[in-house]
């Protein structure tokens, strides 16, 4: 569905133009995505020139070759460490697309007593520095018996402003209170129009938020909460492989292209269905 | 009495779904930063337990702390620029891809965002701002004459700020721009053709009368992440230029904040900086609270 061209008062100069301007910042903004593409396949003495070469002079595999001797070396089957990754990053992800979807419904369409000081307090925990909150975090965990579980990784992560904000602004523009009344008249419980109504609605904004989750937890390293060697998360596994010191550097630029390879997947699946929305919903009053 | 069952079950289900969200919130959230507030008030060094000292961690941040000075002036200044640009430019470029087909539009957003993907944004900066002959900016002003000496823009004070500055809208753009290509789809079609009729006659008149109007809970979730992107500027200058900076040029209340916590173990201090750029954050939330109101009407 093109849409240029569909309206009489838009210049076909202008529009050239604006799409000229966007691919030039389009492939501004890629480069440094490009250079972990290339620097994966790029031999040792190529790492170190400088300024790099975009693309490979003599491309191998000798990087990932290194890497996975190196691999088998360590101290555990590799496959734990990307066990625990999975593990923290599918719970993670869908526990908090699932919470703040629940909470953004009720505080979007439900009118009570302290539904705005609910909201306003989710959006000020925003503005509040994560730095200093580490050390408090801490303490709460260790009273807890959080320490050292996947959970202490795990649970701070499930209720996440930025989750809830954008769940509820989404439901405020995109769901209209009269489908949801006429849904309520014609006997729908709210399990169900929260379910079959609201969220199919609001697809473009958790497939938003997935990619946003996913991120975000896909990188967590699990830092001082994580002691067990058995628990610990592929960053974690990895960034141990690359600390080895210059002479790591290929394996290294291996490991960074492994490592986006997952979010990048995410994006294109999440983005692709976010376009996809606006023709199949036609549900507005 | 019919009413008041449907009451009791409505307060039922809100609790239901609000249960599982506010009371991890409340734990993991509230309560952290409660604690750092009440820690900015004692003396904490993380070994010992702290010690109540009053107000003496902020006076001496706003009297005794020349570098808290500078860092005041540097995050306003970096949140002043970083901030509507990033946020009027994450705008305009979800704006003008939504005129794209589909598959076109996917990939622009996605190489778009790719620099929240790959997480190595800094070093094609480097590359361009590097301070030798073969740094990008100064190997072009070499060659056609314009310099005759390389620029040390990442360690000279006059040019320091200038580059952070574009570093960072370059990098603090992707969670509104997604926000902002999602929020485009909720816009009601039927509008657009509405207001052609109405005599809406260019693309400019189109995004003031129609699409900004329809985006305004996408703009204030864009604008809430405008803020806190500006003020807790600090990665990147001490990713290019250092921790610290030359002259502390590029010097931020975070890269404070982390000094105090991370290197001098002056933790009751860092919940002090941490509760002054909260402050700050807030009042500026509070005045684009007020400008939003009054836009697209």
């Amino acid at each position: 569905m093109s849409k240029i061209g569909s309206k009489s008062y838009r210049s076909v100069a202008g529009n050239i133009v604006v799409f000229l301007f966007l691919l030039l910042i389009a492939l501004f903004m890629v480069l440094p995505m490009v250079f972990i593409f290339s620097n994966a396949f790029k031999p040792l003495s190529e790492l170190f020139i400088f300024p790099p070469k975009l693309f490979p002079q003599n491309p191998t595999f000798d990087n990932f070759i290194n890497l996975s001797s190196l691999l088998g070396d360590s101290w555990l089957p590799f496959s734990r460490y990307v066990l625990n990754s999975v593990f923290i990053t599918v719970i993670g992800t869908a526990g908090n697309i699932i919470i703040s979807s629940m909470a953004a419904y009720i505080l979007s369409k439900k009118n009570f007593k302290g539904r705005n000081l609910l909201f306003q307090l989710v959006v000020l925990s925003l503005l509040f520095s994560s730095v200093v909150t580490a050390i408090p975090n801490y303490i709460i965990m260790t009273k807890l018996h959080l320490i050292n579980t996947l959970w202490a990784i795990i649970l701070p992560l499930l209720p996440s402003s930025i989750g809830l904000f954008l769940m509820k602004q989404f439901m405020d523009q995109m769901v209209p209170d009269t489908l949801l009344e006429a849904a309520a008249l014609d006997g729908a419980g709210e399990n169900r129009i929260f379910m079959q109504i609201v969220m199919p609605m609001v697809k473009p904004a958790w497939l938003t938020l997935l990619i946003f989750s996913f991120q975000g937890i896909w990188g967590t390293t699990g830092g001082v909460f994580i002691f067990d060697e058995n628990l610990k998360t592929l960053p974690t596994a990895l960034s141990n492989i690359v600390s080895g010191g210059i002479a790591r550097t290929g394996v290294s630029a291996a490991v960074s292209l492994i490592m986006i390879l997952p979010p990048i997947t995410v994006f294109l699946f999440s983005q692709s269905n976010v376009m996809q929305t606006m023709s199949s919903s036609g549900i507005k009053d | 009495m019919n009413r008041i069952s449907k009451n009791l079950r409505k307060n039922k289900i809100c609790i239901i779904y609000l249960l599982p969200f506010f009371s991890l919130f409340a734990l993991f959230v509230i309560l952290p930063v409660l604690m750092a507030m009440f820690l900015s008030f004692t003396d904490y060094n993380l070994l010992q337990s702290p010690q109540f000292v009053g107000f003496e961690n902020y006076s001496d941040l706003f009297f005794n702390d020349e570098i808290f000075t500078q860092a005041v002036v540097n995050t306003v200044t970096m949140a002043l620029v970083v901030g509507p640009f990033s946020y009027i430019g994450a705008l305009m470029l979800a704006w003008v891809l939504n005129e794209l087909n589909r598959g076109l539009r996917t990939a622009m957003v996605f190489l778009i965002y790719a620099p929240s993907i790959s997480g190595n944004a800094y070093m094609i900066w480097q590359l361009l701002f590097s301070g030798d002959q073969l740094g990008y900016i100064n190997a072009f002003l070499l060659n056609t004459g314009i310099i005759s000496s390389p620029i040390q823009f990442l360690t000279d004070t006059e040019y320091m700020m200038t580059a952070v500055i574009i570093v960072t809208m370059w990098t603090s753009m992707g969670t509104q721009f997604l926000s902002f290509v999602a929020g485009l789809q909720g816009v009601d079609q039927s509008l657009y053709e509405a207001g052609a009729i109405d005599g809406v006659r260019n693309r400019w008149q189109e995004l003031w009368y129609i699409t900004i109007p329809q985006m305004k809970p996408q703009l204030l979730f864009g604008s809430v992440m405008s803020i806190t992107g500006a003020f807790t500027v600090g990665a990147v200058g001490a990713a290019l230029c250092g921790n610290p900076s030359t002259d502390y040029a590029v010097h931020t209340l975070v890269n404070h904040m982390t000094d105090f916590a991370d290197i001098k173990f002056e933790f009751g201090d860092a919940c002090a900086v941490a509760t002054i750029l909260f402050a700050a954050m807030l009042l500026c939330n509070q005045m684009i609270k007020r400008l939003l109101k009054n836009v697209g009407t």
